[in-house]
């Protein structure tokens, strides 16, 4: 990775509901084609800092920037609205229910947002839709409901819908969290061939031998703080902090069990 | 004086033709109500007060007031402010609405029962709070509500009778105007209600249907 300008900049990103403070003063810095894995506890903020970025959960303090862009501006209403909503379309993202939409085709929930505002065809829609699904290999599928798929054929298709607005970063929040043990691998694999591509990743997770095989960097959290960061190889075979070892040992006796 | 069925045939015509102004009736004031009740229900969700409370009070009237008082005051009232409705137009608008302020609430419950995850999705794909709502929110809301929607329809088409009290030719008024031809009462409320019930039939096959239909986009 060179040194160059950071692709996204996460300033001093401070986040609390009254006097619960979730995030407390986070920095982070991601270049392009990096992936980068957050892990931590429950309540730890890793869901909130990955929300912030494309302002779903806007911060209280800080700045969030892609590229030479302020993503949290803070504008008058209309004028944030349109700006949100431009760099929204530059950053995908993939949530741990899929969040289809069940009231469309798999080509439909595909083919939406492309076509409402990038002004698509209906025919380059329809091509865009089909590449993308073959690429997470769920083309068989194309003129299924999301209720007639299994979870892990609905959050490939999350996927596709997601690269279909040929996003710069995709933000993937416990995307493999809701599904069935045998169901995580087919979205694994999907994540690995996107990793292959550099696609910029930044990947919210409790996957851990996911994130060690696909991640250059994995951070800590844990209460609203990045405890430790690194190489994966570092955090999860030779952590330095406490609190990092008692979560991995935590976290592999529970999955054993 | 024993029953006589054999004069119905004489003035079948005339109540059949009646059935189809209920028939007309009722769906021109189903899809009033229809649309009325979504566009009632995203502006009590989602406009500002300057115009929400407007129409709080159109509905509050709405729902407050006989549906029979309503058909007057569209039909006889609204002349002496110079607007001439024609029966039929009153009829429709007036059921219509009517119906539209009792669907508003059902849509009102559906779209909130959206789940929010599915704003956040079309969000983050960089759809305004306005496309989300069209595009996603309202459909599924829809989808929802179709049954509940279907009970209103069918109370819809009973109350369309009404309609015949500011003379428009429906399946009542004509059974009327054909016992006061006969004086055969019986023999001709019997073949009415027959013929409401038919319609009611149809109309909940075609609900029926139309649930199967949807139940996949669930």
């Amino acid at each position: 990775m060179t040194n160059q300008k950071p692709f996204i900049d996460i300033r001093h990103a401070q986040k609390s509901f009254g006097s619960l403070n979730v995030l407390r003063d986070i920095s982070l810095q991601v270049q392009r084609g990096q992936i980068v894995a957050i892990i931590g506890p429950s309540g730890s903020g890793k869901s909130t800092l990955l929300r912030a970025i494309n302002d779903l959960d806007p911060l209280t303090g800080g700045e969030v920037w892609l590229e030479d862009k302020q993503i949290n501006k803070s504008l008058p209403h209309r004028q944030y609205e349109q700006h949100i909503n431009e760099v929204r379309q530059e950053i995908g993202m993939v949530f741990q229910h899929f969040n289809l939409f069940p009231h469309l085709k798999v080509r439909e929930n595909v083919t939406m947002a492309p076509k409402m505002l990038k002004g698509l065809s209906d025919a380059e829609a329809n091509a865009l839709a089909e590449e993308q699904l073959t690429k997470v290999g769920m083309i068989e599928r194309i003129d299924y409901y999301p209720s007639q798929l299994s979870g892990g054929q609905k959050q490939r298709v999350a996927i596709a819908r997601a690269l279909a607005m040929k996003p710069k970063v995709m933000l993937f929040d416990e995307a493999t969290s809701a599904l069935d043990p045998e169901l995580v691998e087919e979205v694994n694999l999907v994540m690995k061939k996107l990793a292959e591509e550099h696609m910029t990743m930044i990947i919210v997770t409790h996957e851990m031998g996911f994130a060690e095989s696909v991640c250059d960097r994995v951070l800590f959290m844990d209460q609203g703080v990045v405890v430790e960061e690194g190489p994966p190889e570092v955090i999860f075979r030779n952590p330095k902090n406490e609190r990092t070892r008692n979560f991995l040992r935590k976290h592999l006796a529970g999955q054993k069990g | 004086m024993g029953l006589d069925f054999s004069v119905i045939p004489k003035y079948l015509d005339i109540v059949l033709i009646g059935a189809l102004w209920t028939i007309a009736i009722t769906v021109g004031a189903a899809v009033v109500s229809f649309f009325g009740g979504i566009l009632l229900a995203v502006i009590a969700l989602y406009a500002p007060a300057v115009v929400r409370w407007p129409f709080r009070v159109f509905s509050f009237l709405f729902m407050g007031t006989p549906l029979l008082l309503q058909l007057f005051l569209i039909y006889f009232g609204l002349v002496q402010i110079g607007i001439d409705v024609p029966a039929f137009v009153a009829g429709v608008v007036g059921l219509g609405l009517h119906f539209a302020v009792y669907n508003s609430e059902l849509f009102q419950t559906s779209i909130l029962a959206v789940d929010k995850g599915q704003v956040e999705a079309a969000r983050t794909l960089g759809l305004s709070r306005m496309q989300a709502l069209r595009k996603v929110v309202v459909p599924q809301a829809i989808r929802d509500v179709i049954p509940p929607i279907g009970n209103n329809m069918i109370a819809l088409l009973k109350d369309s009778a009404l309609v015949s009290v500011i003379g428009v030719s429906e399946l009542t008024l004509s059974a009327q105007r054909a016992i006061g031809s006969t004086y055969r009462p019986f023999e001709f409320y019997v073949l009415v209600a027959v013929l409401y019930y038919i319609i009611n039939l149809v109309m909940e096959t075609v609900l029926r249907h139309v649930e199967r239909r949807i139940q996949v986009s669930r």
